[in-house]
C-alpha cells in the first residue's frame, strides 16, 4: 500500500518512450526532440504523435493510474507495456526485463507469464462460455484442461459471477461480462495486471462496486495494477499514484492528494475544479500528528476527508490510528474545511 | 472502324499452338494430376447411386431437422426427393448431386487457405481478387474448350468447370469473414501470448464460420447453375436430360429435369443457411456487435 514507505521496487519502468503513428516516423520524431509541439508534427508531416517522451516508474503492489481525456495517449501507453504497440524510441523494463529486447517466442511468453490485460470493450470471446473465456488464457499458456477449469472456477466465484459458468457472454449485461474479463486475467496470477479503461463501459452505480471489488482485491493479491482512466474520481478513488497525460506528455505524477492540492498545471487545476476533494484527500495528509489524548471517535489512517465529516456533527476531535489501531494523530473540523476550502478557485 | 495498328494473327497462333503443344506433350500429366479428383466424384457417385433411395431421403431429412429443429424443412425435402423419385429422375440427381459435393468439397479444400493467406497480406489480396473476378466473368465455355481439348470430354473437365466457376465466392467470404472479426477480441487474443496459429484456429475460424458457412452455400448453388453446361462435355445427369429435352424439342423432359435441379437448390440452399443461422445464433454475432 504505502509506496513511501518502502523502497519502491520496481514493476514497470518507461524511460523516454515515445510513439509516432504513420508510415515514416523517423522524421517526426527529429521534429518532436527539435522542440515541435504535436499539432506541428502532425500538419507538417501527416504523423499522429502517440507518446511525447513519457518516463515513469511504477512500483510493485499498487494501482497506478493513468488519467487522461481522449485522445491524451493514455491507451497507447498501456499497450506499450505488453508491446501490443511498438513504440518509436524509447526503452521499456518489466521486472527487470528489456521488454523491447525480446524475440517473438519470448514476448509471447512474457504475455502469457506476466501480464494480464482487461479491456474497455471488454474482448471475450463470444462462441466460448463464461468458464471457457476465464480459462482462456492458461489454455493458450498450455495448462492442462482440468487444472485449467477449475483454477477459472475459482475465480468466476471471486468475482461473484458463480452460476453463470456455462452461459455466453452474450447473456450478461455489461458489469458482469466485465467481470469475465477481469477473472480471465485474475485467472493468469500475474504480477501485473493492465487495466485499460477496464469500467469506462459501465453504469455508474456498477462501476463504483467494481472499483470498491478491485480495491479489496489488490489488498488481498498484492498485484502491481496499471490503470487507464478518463475519470478523474475514479483515478482519486483507486489511485496509489495517479499519472495525467495530455497530447502523449506526462503532466504530473504522484499521490492522488499531491495532485489535488498542488496541480502542476492549469489542465490539471481543471480536472480539480470539478472533482470531489473531500473524497481526493486523506485525513493523515492533513491531520495534526503525534502524541494526543485519546479521541473519542477514530478512523483509519486510510480514511479520507468525506468519511471524517459526518462524525464532526458530534465531536470536536477525531482520532486518526494506524492498522495496529494506536492513535497517530487528530483531526478538527475546521483542518478539514481548510483543506477543502484552499485550492477552490474564486475564493481567495 | 478501329484501325489494325498492327497485325495480331501471329499472337492467335501462338496461343492456338502453345495450347497445342502443351495439349500434345503434357496431356498425359494433366490427367494424372486430375486423377485424384475423378476419382472424389466416382466414389461420391458409386455412393450415392448404390445407396438406397428412402436411405438417401431419410439422411438428408435428418439432417435437415438437426440444421432446423423443426419439422417444415424435412417435409419440403421429402417431397423434394419424393418428386425426384415419381419423375424417374433419381439416377440423374444423384450423378449431378455428386458433381456438386465433389465440385463444393474441393472448393472448400482449396478455397479456405486462400481465404486465410488472402485475409492476411493485402499484396495477397490484390493480386488474387482479379484472379477471382477473372474466374467469374469470364464466359466458361472460354475456359471449357482448353480443358476439354486437354482432359477429353468426360467427368474430368465438367469438374474442374465447375469448381472455377464455383470456388471464388468461397474465397472471397472467407477472407471476409477472417478479417470482419471483432479487433477487440483480436486484440484481446494477442494480449494473452497467442501465436498466430492459435488466433486463426481458436479465435478467428469460429468467428468466421458462419460468414465460410455463406460462402459453401453460395459454392453449391454456382455449382448446380454449371450442371447443364457440365453436362454439354460428359457429366451426365439432370444437366443431361434437360439438354436432350431442348434438343429433341421434348418441353416436358427439359421442365421436370429443369425443376429436379431446382429442388437440389432447394434442399441444399435451405440446409447450408439454416446451418449458418444457427451458427450465427450460437456465437450471437448480432449482439456482440451492437
Amino acid at each position: 500500500m504505502s509506496a513511501t514507505t518502502t523502497t519502491p521496487d520496481l514493476a514497470i519502468a518507461m524511460r523516454g518512450v515515445t510513439k509516432i503513428f504513420g508510415e515514416r516516423p523517423e522524421a517526426a520524431l527529429e521534429m518532436l526532440r527539435s522542440g515541435k509541439s504535436k499539432s506541428d508534427v502532425q500538419s507538417e508531416t501527416n504523423h499522429v504523435v502517440g507518446l511525447d517522451n513519457v518516463s515513469l516508474d511504477i512500483a510493485k503492489s499498487q494501482i497506478f493510474v493513468v488519467m487522461g481525456l481522449s485522445g491524451s495517449g493514455k491507451s497507447t501507453l498501456i499497450r506499450h507495456v505488453n508491446r501490443l504497440i511498438e513504440p518509436t524510441a524509447g526503452e521499456i523494463v518489466v521486472n527487470g526485463t528489456d521488454v523491447l529486447k525480446m524475440s517473438l517466442d519470448e514476448l509471447r511468453t512474457y504475455r502469457r507469464t506476466q501480464v494480464a490485460m482487461v479491456f474497455q470493450k471488454f474482448g471475450l470471446m463470444p462462441h466460448r462460455s463464461v468458464i471457457d473465456n476465464v480459462a482462456y488464457g492458461l489454455e493458450v499458456r498450455g495448462v492442462e484442461r482440468k487444472t485449467r477449469l477449475a483454477e477459472a472456477a475459482k475465480w468466476i466465484e471471486i468475482v461473484g459471477l458463480s452460476g453463470y459458468e456455462n452461459s455466453q457472454p452474450r447473456q450478461l449485461s455489461g458489469g458482469q461480462q466485465q467481470r469475465v474479463g477481469l477473472a480471465r486475467a485474475l485467472a493468469m496470477d500475474t504480477d501485473i495486471i493492465l487495466m485499460d479503461e477496464a469500467f469506462s463501459a459501465l453504469d455508474p452505480l456498477i462501476r463504483s462496486g467494481m472499483q470498491d471489488q478491485l480495491i479489496e482485491l489488490q489488498k488481498s493479491l498484492n498485484k502491481t495494477i496499471l490503470f487507464i482512466t478518463h475519470d478523474f474520481d475514479e483515478a482519486l478513488k483507486i489511485g496509489d499514484r495517479i499519472a495525467v497525460l495530455k497530447d502523449g506528455a506526462l503532466q504530473q505524477e504522484g499521490k492522488p492528494e499531491d495532485i489535488v492540492l498542488r496541480p502542476a498545471n492549469a489542465h490539471i487545476e481543471e480536472f480539480v475544479r470539478e472533482v470531489n476533494k473531500a473524497r481526493a484527500i486523506h485525513v493523515r495528509s492533513i491531520m495534526e500528528r503525534g502524541e494526543h489524548e485519546l479521541c473519542a471517535q477514530a478512523v483509519s489512517k486510510d480514511a479520507r476527508c468525506e468519511d471524517v465529516l459526518p462524525l464532526f456533527a458530534e465531536h470536536q476531535w477525531v482520532g486518526v490510528v494506524d492498522d495496529q489501531g494506536a492513535q497517530i494523530g487528530r483531526v478538527t473540523a475546521k483542518q478539514v474545511i481548510t483543506a477543502l476550502a484552499r485550492y477552490t478557485p474564486g475564493v481567495n | 472502324m478501329f484501325p489494325q495498328l498492327f497485325d495480331t494473327r501471329p499472337l492467335r497462333r501462338a496461343v492456338d499452338d502453345g495450347l497445342n503443344w502443351v495439349v500434345r506433350h503434357w496431356g498425359g500429366y494433366f490427367e494424372a494430376a486430375a486423377y485424384p479428383l475423378l476419382m472424389l466424384l466416382k466414389a461420391i457417385e458409386d455412393l450415392l447411386i448404390a445407396t438406397p433411395w428412402w436411405l438417401i431421403i431419410a439422411i438428408l431429412a435428418g439432417i435437415a431437422w438437426l440444421a432446423t429443429r423443426r419439422w417444415q424443412l424435412p417435409t419440403v425435402v421429402v417431397a423434394g426427393l419424393m418428386f425426384l423419385g415419381v419423375m424417374d429422375l433419381w439416377k440423374d440427381a444423384m450423378t449431378t448431386m455428386a458433381l456438386m459435393l465433389a465440385a463444393t468439397i474441393t472448393a472448400i479444400i482449396v478455397s479456405i487457405p486462400v481465404g486465410v493467406w488472402m485475409s492476411r497480406s493485402l499484396n495477397v489480396r490484390k493480386f488474387i481478387t482479379p484472379v477471382l473476378d477473372l474466374m467469374q466473368t469470364l464466359p466458361s465455355f472460354v475456359y471449357l474448350i482448353p480443358t476439354v481439348m486437354i482432359f477429353g470430354p468426360g467427368k474430368i473437365p465438367a469438374l474442374i468447370a465447375t469448381i472455377v466457376y464455383a470456388a471464388p465466392p468461397l474465397v472471397r467470404l472467407t477472407d471476409l469473414g477472417l478479417r470482419s472479426v471483432d479487433p477487440a477480441v483480436m486484440e484481446a487474443s494477442r494480449a494473452f501470448g497467442t501465436n498466430p496459429r492459435q488466433r486463426l484456429l481458436g479465435v478467428q475460424i469460429p468467428l468466421a464460420l458462419p460468414t465460410i458457412l455463406a460462402g459453401i452455400n453460395q459454392t453449391t448453388m454456382m455449382a448446380l447453375s454449371m450442371v447443364v453446361i457440365a453436362s454439354m462435355i460428359g457429366a451426365g445427369g439432370l444437366g443431361y436430360q434437360v439438354l436432350q429435352g431442348i434438343g429433341r424439342l421434348e418441353v416436358s423432359r427439359g421442365l421436370f429435369a429443369g425443376l429436379g435441379i431446382v429442388v437440389l437448390a432447394i434442399v441444399f440452399d435451405r440446409i447450408t443457411q439454416s446451418f449458418g443461422k444457427q451458427l450465427q445464433a450460437r456465437i450471437g454475432l448480432a449482439e456482440a456487435r451492437s
